[in-house]
């Protein structure tokens, strides 16, 4: 590992200050991206500004019955937080899905997000690769690329995106909160991430010296309920082979309302609006999921290692809205 | 190794066959008879060992000092020096008793450095003075900012009891306890850690007696080779404190992030659930 600067920011004003006056200055938080992808000279910041002490630790209910949690909140209170648990069941679901107990005590609600892709190519720096290094070649796109993407590639990338909690924030339509350089602004989380087309070195919207400060949850009506299923070769501590995040509401046995986003699949947390539209109004049985998960998939296009990911991304989908669906 | 554990666990096994550990040690391995400067060189490995419960390991530091004023130490010789790395970094041949002819007739320990700077470490370019809260310890010490955690442990503050597996966060033999809650040290700066009360598998164990979780996971055998353990260890004390339900499948869920190549989960399992109940 290349040595570093290091300071740390007590205020949100000075971690800013320190972001934005430097090059190749990186935040840390829970470390557990960002000192795992330093080990491997990946990523290779001169200073580091250690935001740990922040106080931006708290979740709290929203003016318009939302909630607003800190972007510092680490991954274990959220999922057990009893709000959470009860009205947002799919992200206390989808976080305990990750990692391991030791990282969820450490991750942070913002460095999830952030988290990178755990292409191999990527990951090991005698390869070339373009999210790393644009222009250097994809060397994924003839290799062994079974847990690579089959939603949103390009010819220059084709990396999925790891994370459990950003697909279950993407069903419940967050929004991330950011303080940078021109103030602060707020991007809801499906504009936040970028595809990779000929730039998969720009995962994000967020500038040099940007740092998210909370993300929001729109409130949910009485009665919505939510899952997450996370499909992997083993039963935990393991990345989704394909995921699904279903928020519902149902008038009797009619689907009211949906979002639904996919894991594991896409070069993002996948929304898919097309499969939202193919169920809204529509009645509540297995033929209808079914038809909704043929319309999510509809345009994946499979890699050489990983097309089992179609149909097991249909299931997965159809699964997840019988579960939820017959859930009491 | 569970014949020797048993051993030594019985009562009335000390002092008066205080020789017969380290045959069976060299049995083992096929070697012959200890000297008495050989068999004090075992006795302290497996003191250091922590395979022993509070009434034995008094008993065995007894006899280790029989011992040790029998055969007049050289000055240099303090038990504190004769550490478990050191003793495995003699092992280069089959048999120990080959190996523990050398300790004899050479200086068995190295000289300790002059301490020439105030704090220790603070003579490496670019090293950082901090103070860590350690096991209720506090440790001022120099080190890069780029000094993992673990590796702060292991290699700069004489605690190696916290393993390194991976080095990535993906098998859990790392497991710390930072201000009450598990981590994997392997994926934290030390220089983050300033003000946090940090816990190691050393600081577990409380004037000498085992913690119910370590006492646990010796009575169900809850380790083969013991490279895992002190992170199964450290993770199931955590885990007391956390929210887990009650069945065996939510305990295996628990304790996810520790891995264990020997595959001793099911004692691992049976230990945790039985530190619960006590607990």
């Amino acid at each position: 590992m290349e040595a570093f600067q290091f300071s740390q920011a007590k205020t949100v004003n000075s971690a800013l200050e320190a972001g934005r006056s430097q090059t190749e200055t990186r935040f840390v938080a829970g470390g557990t991206t960002l000192i795992d992808l330093m080990k491997l000279n990946v990523e290779t910041p001169k200073r580091i500004v250690d935001i740990n002490s922040l106080p931006l630790t708290q979740i709290e209910p929203t003016a318009d019955g939302g909630l607003k949690i800190g972007a510092m909140v680490r991954n274990s209170d959220l999922a057990h937080d009893e709000t959470v648990q009860q009205r947002y069941t799919v992200l206390s679901e989808a976080l305990l899905s990750g990692a391991s107990p030791q990282l969820r005590n450490m991750a942070t609600t913002g460095g999830n997000l952030l988290q990178r892709t755990r292409c191999y190519y990527f990951r090991d720096t005698t390869y070339p690769c373009n999210k790393r290094e644009p222009g250097s070649g994809c060397p994924a796109l003839d290799g062994f690329n079974r847990i690579h993407g089959i939603l949103g590639t390009s010819e220059h990338c084709i990396a999925t995106h790891p994370s459990d909690m950003a697909v279950a924030m993407m069903a419940l339509e967050a929004v991330v909160h950011i303080q940078g350089a021109n103030g602060e602004r707020s991007v809801p989380l499906n504009d936040f991430y970028l595809l990779p087309g000929s730039t998969p070195n720009r995962e994000n919207v967020l500038a040099p010296g940007d740092l998210i400060t909370y993300v929001t949850l729109p409130s949910l009506a009485n009665g919505t309920r939510s899952h997450y299923l996370k499909l992997r070769d083993r039963a935990s501590y393991e990345f989704a082979l394909a995921s699904a995040a279903v928020v519902v509401s149902l008038n009797g046995n009619r689907i009211q309302r949906v979002r639904i986003a996919l894991g594991g699949v896409g070069t993002k947390p996948w929304r898919s609006m097309e499969a939202e539209h193919a169920l809204e109004g529509r009645e509540a049985n297995e033929n209808n999921f079914r038809a909704a998960a043929e319309a999510a998939l509809k345009g994946a296009k499979p890699q050489h290692d990983n097309a089992f990911k179609v149909e097991l991304a249909k299931r997965c989908l159809t699964r997840t809205l019988t579960n939820v669906t017959q859930a009491a | 190794m569970p014949r020797i554990r048993r051993i030594l666990n019985q009562r009335d096994f000390l002092p008066s066959k205080r020789y017969f550990l380290p045959l069976i040690f060299l049995q083992e391995y096929d070697a012959p008879w200890p000297t008495p400067k050989a068999s004090l060189r075992m006795w302290k490995s497996v003191f250091n060992s922590g395979l022993l419960e509070g009434a034995t390991m008094a008993k065995i530091d007894k006899s280790i000092t029989e011992i040790a004023e029998e055969e007049q130490p050289k000055p240099a010789e303090t038990p504190d020096r004769f550490t478990r790395r050191f003793f495995l970094s003699q092992l280069g041949t089959a048999s120990l008793a080959v190996t523990t002819a050398p300790l004899l007739h050479s200086a068995p320990v190295q000289e300790p450095e002059p301490v020439t700077e105030a704090i220790p470490g603070a003579d490496v370019p670019g090293a950082v003075p901090m103070v860590l809260n350690i096991n209720g310890k506090e440790h001022h010490i120099a080190l890069e900012p780029r000094v993992t955690l673990l590796d702060a442990l292991r290699e700069n503050l004489q605690l190696p009891g916290t393993k390194k597996g991976c080095d990535h966060g993906q098998c859990g033999a790392c497991t710390v306890h930072v201000n009450g809650r598990r981590v994997n040290s392997c994926l934290s700066f030390a220089i983050m850690h300033q003000g946090d009360k940090i816990t190691t598998i050393e600081g577990l164990a409380q004037n000498g007696d085992l913690n119910p979780v370590q006492a646990a996971f010796l009575e169900h055998d809850g380790f083969q080779c013991g490279y895992c353990t002190s992170g199964q260890i450290m993770s199931a004390a955590a885990l007391l404190k956390e929210p887990c339900g009650q069945d065996d499948a939510a305990v295996r869920e628990c304790m996810s992030g520790n891995i264990c190549r020997c595959g001793a989960y099911n004692n691992i399992v049976a230990a945790v659930q039985s530190a619960r109940r006590g607990a």
